[in-house]
């Protein structure tokens, strides 16, 4: 069991006295690309969160590369992107500042960023199409812009495993390609992805496993449930939990931006 | 200037560049982390550790960074617990402490509460060569501090959570900024006192965002107008009979009002500076909303989501 990316055992999760995941059981391999999937308030993101550590658990046990999170130090193999990015007091902070912060488990105290961390963050922000965009403030780009940075920012670390906390979310169709494009580039490499959405999109033929999540329980596990009449129009966040599980179709049409 | 041939003077110079440059390099982390107000609990706080110097005849400005400190250490705890009672938690630490220093400066031999105000209100040209050496050792920490720290700090400012998963030690991390920001507490307290305290370390870090697009850009920016202010302040203090203290702080709020304006003549004509997303990107918001799913309300929606 060693080799697994992430185990979680009957993970419970208690928030404010409420359960919000009843005993999941979860394997992740490395390579695999994962898509968690389940209505709002299903546990998602609890999950994920879970899986890294961020929020204990109140019942059950899991390992990051066969490690409890508290006491797992390679922290420099996963890369977090979070739902969105905080605007805190709102100081301003430049993209490629964003960026650059992705690199910060692989950099000494004492020494200033070295050219191959240029370099990364150089690539990260290639890899999601905002090279252009490296002087300007986050707070001042679109939603689906700042989605990029922060994806942008877990490449700029290099990691071998992603997870993505709804990546699609609320994102424009040339953020949702641009995303498309830096995964893909990621499965090619043989990184380990896991994902949460509410809609795969154009991700979907990248996904080689997904859960579905209903409340805090995996409700079905298998290829990406196939939608159903205008279950499928693009922006319909609507996920069909129960769809056979050998007919992997396209969740969602996408079209390419302008 | 005929002011510099006075030895106070200096020192008073000295001490007020020292705390124009430490108060927002700190300050520029604490807005961001939202703890804007945390600089005035410290300086609450700061008062019993003046009054324990006064009452064992010890510097005050020693006894002050100790209880700071550890103020700032209970107040990281306080905020670590959760949220529920942390406020009332933190109230209580702050009165005590004005309440504790009050208290203590009537018992001290020969004490007055009169002698508290020059710490309440400051008095930078009583300002002692014993002071000064305590406040460059103070100001050089804290600027090492952010020199050192400043990206870990950056990442947890901007989210704690993937500071966390970045492997940063959060924890540590969040009590050196608690720690740093009460000694530029005590930095500051002796130039423009205990009750203006957060003024120089939150109004230049203010002034400097409405100019800047960067963070490392909002901290020089912020140090400038930090430095601009202490100086000028002073030396409208000393020309006028003014209290530098306050003086110091009208000049940064004078700063701050002069950057609102500039940034409103100059929106959208600044070099790079891109309009507003909701001007220029129309098209690209009416996708965002198309594919949008319903926004969380609140960091709570979000953890259940």
């Amino acid at each position: 069991m060693t080799d697994a990316v992430f185990n979680l055992t009957a993970g419970e999760v208690r928030l404010d006295g409420r359960l919000v995941l009843r005993g999941v059981d979860l394997t992740i391999w490395p390579g695999e690309v994962l898509a968690v999937l389940g209505p709002n308030g299903s546990g998602k993101s609890t999950l994920i969160r879970a899986l890294l550590g961020l929020i204990p658990l109140s019942g059950g046990r899991t390992e990051i590369y066969g490690q409890p999170p508290a006491r797992f130090r390679d922290w420099r193999r996963i890369g977090y992107v979070p739902q969105r990015l905080t605007v805190g007091g709102g100081v301003p902070a430049t993209v490629r500042e964003i960026v650059s912060s992705g690199r910060v488990a692989r950099q000494s105290r004492l020494r200033p960023p070295s050219r191959a961390d240029r370099d990364a963050v150089d690539r990260a922000l290639a890899a999601v199409d905002l090279s252009e965009r490296g002087r300007h403030s986050v707070h001042q780009l679109s939603g689906g812009q700042q989605q990029r940075v922060l994806i942008a920012r877990a490449l700029a670390g290099e990691p071998d495993t992603f997870v993505l906390d709804e990546p699609t979310a609320g994102v424009d169709a040339a953020s949702q390609a641009a995303l498309a494009a830096a995964l893909r580039g990621l499965v090619h490499r043989d990184r380990t992805v896991v994902l949460v959405a509410h809609e795969l999109g154009p991700l979907e033929p990248l996904i080689t496993r997904c859960i579905v999540l209903n409340d805090g329980r995996i409700t079905h596990t298998g290829a990406p449930p196939r939608p159903v009449g205008e279950h499928a129009l693009p922006g319909h966040d609507h996920v069909h939990p129960h769809g056979p599980a050998d007919s992997a179709g396209p969740l969602a049409t996408w079209e390419p931006g302008p | 200037m005929s002011m510099l041939s006075f030895d106070f003077m200096r020192r008073a110079l000295l001490a007020a560049m020292l705390m124009g440059v430490a108060a927002p390099a700190v300050g520029t982390f604490i807005v961001q982390r939202r703890l804007a107000l945390m600089g005035d609990g410290i300086g609450h706080i700061a008062l019993t550790g003046v009054a324990l110097g006064l009452l064992t005849s010890t510097s005050p400005v020693l006894t002050a960074v100790i209880v700071s400190v550890i103020g700032a250490i209970a107040i990281e705890v306080l905020r670590g617990r959760g949220r529920t009672g942390a406020d009332v938690a933190l109230a209580l630490l702050f009165y005590g402490g004005i309440a504790g220093g009050v208290l203590l400066t009537n018992i001290a031999p020969g004490g007055s509460t009169s002698n508290l105000l020059s710490y309440l209100f400051g008095s930078i040209s009583s300002v002692s060569r014993q002071d000064l050496y305590v406040v460059v050792g103070l100001a050089v920490a804290v600027v090492a501090v952010i020199t050192l720290f400043g990206r870990e700090l950056f990442l947890l400012c901007q989210d704690e959570e993937v500071a966390r998963a970045s492997g940063l030690p959060v924890r540590f991390l969040s009590m050196l900024l608690a720690v740093t920001a009460a000694l530029t507490v005590v930095v500051a307290m002796r130039v423009v006192g205990l009750l203006l305290v957060s003024a120089l370390m939150v109004v230049p870090v203010a002034a400097a965002q409405q100019l800047t697009r960067g963070f490392k850009s909002t901290v020089l920016v912020a140090m400038v107008f930090g430095v601009l202010s202490g100086v000028g302040g002073l030396y409208a203090g000393y020309q006028r009979d003014l209290s530098p203290g306050p003086a110091i702080v009208v000049i940064a709020l004078i700063l701050f009002v002069v950057a609102v304006a500039a940034r409103w003549l100059t929106r959208g004509g600044l070099p790079g500076r891109r309009p507003r997303p909701r001007a220029s990107h129309g098209h690209e918001r009416a996708r965002d909303q198309r594919h949008a799913v319903p926004a969380p309300v609140d960091s709570d929606a979000e953890v259940t989501s």
